[in-house]
């Protein structure tokens, strides 16, 4: 009897004014929910949709890169694969002189925008932050190279550094044979002069992101702190920096990202030749063009990939734990 | 309202979702020829010919994908490809990509709906492609064409299966090239010993100018220079030899190549690896701040006007019993015909006729060609000075290879192999040769075979 009752009631929608779900019983066999039919299928397709994306040109080419990662294969003919176990990683990590000069590279690349790049656009955030005259003038100036695609960026940057055209070596007056600077061919010195040109870019970003996160902190915090008696720089971190946790973290992780994905600047330069090594330039030489060695770039990409996922996972990690909190 | 508006939105959405899973599937796919993908602002548009009257057998159209971007040698295929147009009743539309990125993206673009037709390179950057499966056998095309080339040609044209999947057209051989105009005003005489050619050095030396431009920055220039040393020291069997890996990087014919190279390096253009060798061309030939350059004679295209006064010597001989070998690379360039083309008949008729010496005389009487005509009935009448001085060297020449990054496998010699060991040596000639040599040496023996 009881059950002829629920079920009947199912079939009405409540009058709660609430919406209310009823909690479902062992015996219930239609869910109930507010969402019509038509809602629902929308959400499946707009849910659904980009996730299949994601999948299907993401995650499994992932997983096969993975695979691959153990075969050797010259990339044409499925049926050329063959499993070769751990030997391209031994090769990787003992025989192929530029691998190690690639690591050391990205983590290089990774501390100079830890330390220089992105403390120079919180800086500048900081200062724009202040409403000074011209602030949107700076603000565009300094983010306009964020817009350039890096391509752009380091067709910009061979002009710069031309040893006997460019704007550098001409103001040094060092453009006479055998007294230039090949500020990108002398490989001691070309990855510090990539790096200046990608924290061109790097700063800017930075300094857009943090300004935002700044425009959104309490102004009640910082007239608290200036009736305490603090100083600039104190307020900036005794105060606004701990509010700022979210954004901080954003822009670590980006710092993060944005290093490791180092690759356009290197590779327009010279292929990541000569003291450019990267690990992704290691992966283009070894997969495209007439190297086509699949099972070996693959490797290299699944050790970007295993350092890559570290600030990921702590990313998410937080991100997670905060909604639970 | 809100009741009314909500659900326009929604659906809106949905529809615009829908409209582009469709549209980006509808779009080109990753197939497209490497001309339709994005590349670096340098890259030269696509360019198409239109084709002339055609005679009386018309076979229809067909398409050549081209990695001439620079003006000069865009206009060459040009010829090339009208007179074929002509001769053969054909209409070959050229689909032209930058140089870099069409060699960078070939092995996808071959995978994917690529032009009947492709301009590429002999030995084994042909081979390895035709091992894939990814090229037609031409046995049929060389019947026709086979009276008019060399065993050598044919040589390098043959894939590993022994059938023929390239129709060479034009070479050119590395040597010194340097302004006539220049060695006249200073005095200069051209060096046929290597004890001439480091005394010229020492003079220009003291003339402020730079003995030999080099500009490694591509990271195969310098190999030209491996190449002639290997060859002239330890003569051209040992050089294939190591090439196609019979012979050890670590034996010691190969040490004293690099120790008489490290010698020599004090007469190159300091920071090599900085500059292209554009510039290095410019630097040598234009402007004269380097007194010789040792390249393919493609250098000649770079030197505008002033190709006239260039005259070319071959590499001198080190005094060595293989100095009457007179070998030299001369890297072969030509045509190959993909595996499943669109319409093989035209795509034949042209390779037919690309492989006879006329149409090579029209490629390369095209203006600033420094390369020459393979075929040896090819009419070298119109050639320039420069070009009849390249074919006599090269009737001269005894043996001829192709190239370090022709003769070796592809994987070896690229970026990740010989380019950056190279590129190592140079930065650093005084290092432990030994170890040097045993790192390319094990790289070679990691590489999976072929």
């Amino acid at each position: 009897m009881t059950d002829r009752v629920t079920r009947s009631a199912s079939t009405t929608p409540p009058a709660p004014a609430g919406g209310v779900v009823p909690p479902p019983t062992e015996k219930r066999k239609k869910r109930y929910s507010l969402l019509s039919r038509r809602d629902r299928i929308t959400l499946w397709l707009m849910a659904g949709i980009p996730t299949f994306l994601v999948i299907f040109f993401i995650l499994l080419p992932t997983a096969a890169s993975i695979v691959l990662s153990f075969t050797s294969w010259s990339g044409v003919g499925l049926d050329k694969i063959q499993f070769i176990g751990l030997k391209n990683y031994t090769d990787l990590f003992t025989i192929y002189k530029p691998f190690w000069p690639a690591v050391s590279h990205n983590v290089i690349w990774l501390v100079f925008f830890l330390t220089l790049a992105t403390p120079l656009g919180v800086f500048l955030a900081v200062l724009l932050d202040k409403n000074i005259r011209g602030t949107r003038v700076y603000q565009g100036a300094l983010y306009m190279p964020v817009v350039l695609s890096l391509a752009i960026v380091g067709f910009i940057a061979e002009l710069m550094y031309a040893p006997e055209q460019g704007l550098l070596n001409n103001l040094l007056g060092r453009t006479a044979q055998g007294n230039q600077i090949s500020w990108l061919g002398d490989r001691d010195i070309n990855l510090w002069a990539v790096l200046v040109a990608a924290s061109w870019r790097q700063v800017g970003y930075v300094m857009v992101l943090y300004l935002a996160g700044l425009k959104a902190v309490d102004p009640a915090l910082r007239e608290a702190a200036a009736i305490d008696g603090a100083s600039e720089r104190q307020a900036f971190f005794r105060v606004v920096f701990p509010v700022m946790k979210p954004i901080n973290i954003v822009v670590l992780v980006i710092t993060a990202i944005e290093s490791l994905r180092a690759f356009d600047l290197a590779f327009i330069t010279n292929k990541g030749l000569n003291g450019l090594e990267l690990l992704s330039t290691l992966v283009t030489n070894n997969i495209i063009g007439e190297t086509s060695r699949v099972g070996f770039g693959s490797a290299i990409a699944v050790v970007l990939l295993a350092v890559s996922v570290g600030p990921i996972i702590f990313y998410l990690v937080r991100a997670l734990r905060e909604e639970n909190e | 309202m809100a009741g009314l508006t909500a659900p326009w939105r929604r659906s809106a959405l949905v529809a615009l979702g829908a409209l582009a899973i469709i549209v980006s599937a509808c779009g080109g796919g990753a197939t497209a020829s490497p001309s339709a993908s994005a590349s670096a602002a340098a890259s030269a548009p696509p360019a198409s010919v239109e084709p002339t009257e055609s005679a009386a057998a018309n076979l229809g159209d067909t398409t050549l994908g081209s990695n001439e971007s620079d003006a000069k040698p865009k206009a060459a295929v040009a010829a090339i490809v009208d007179y074929c147009q002509t001769k053969a009743g054909i209409k070959v539309k050229i689909n032209t990509t930058d140089h870099n990125t069409f060699q960078n993206q070939i092995s996808s673009y071959l995978q994917g709906t690529p032009d009947d037709v492709v301009k590429w390179f002999a030995g084994n950057r042909v081979r390895f492609f035709a091992a894939q499966g990814l090229l037609s056998p031409i046995d049929d095309v060389w019947a026709e064409i086979e009276q008019y080339q060399t065993p050598g040609l044919k040589a390098a044209s043959l894939g590993t299966d022994g059938k023929a999947y390239f129709v060479p057209v034009y070479n050119y051989p590395w040597v010194v090239m340097y302004r006539k105009s220049l060695f006249e005003e200073k005095g200069y005489t051209v060096p046929k010993t290597l004890e001439e050619f480091t005394a010229l050095g020492d003079k220009m030396k003291a003339d402020g100018i730079v003995p030999l431009a080099l500009g490694d920055k591509d990271g195969w220039p310098a190999m030209g220079t491996f190449d002639i040393l290997n060859m002239r020291m330890n003569g051209y069997d040992f050089h294939i030899g190591l090439m196609e890996g019979r012979e050890k990087w670590t034996d010691p014919k190969v040490k004293a190549v690099f120790e008489k190279w490290a010698e020599l390096l004090p007469y190159f253009q300091e920071g090599a690896p900085g500059r292209t060798w554009q510039d290095a061309a410019k630097a040598a030939l234009v402007d004269k701040v380097a007194g010789m350059y040792f390249l393919g004679t493609f250098a000649l295209e770079q030197a505008g006007d002033a190709a006239s006064d260039v005259g070319f010597f071959p590499f001198p001989t080190l005094g060595t019993e293989f100095d009457n070998e007179n070998a030299m690379d001369a890297p072969i360039d030509g045509f190959m015909m993909v595996a499943n083309p669109k319409n093989p008949e035209a795509a034949k008729a042209f390779l037919k006729c690309a492989g006879s010496p006329e149409a090579q005389v029209a490629y390369v009487t095209s203006p600033g060609i420094g390369s020459v005509a393979v075929s040896p009935q090819a009419d070298t009448s119109n050639y320039t000075d420069a070009q009849k001085n390249d074919a006599e060297t090269l009737k001269n020449a005894g043996k001829l290879a192709q190239f370090l990054d022709r003769d070796a496998r592809a994987d070896f010699a690229g970026p990740s192999g010989m380019q950056g060991f190279l590129l190592d040596f140079l930065n650093d000639p005084s290092q432990d040769l030994d170890k040097f040599l045993g790192d390319i040496q094990t790289y070679y023996e990691s590489l999976p075979p072929q």
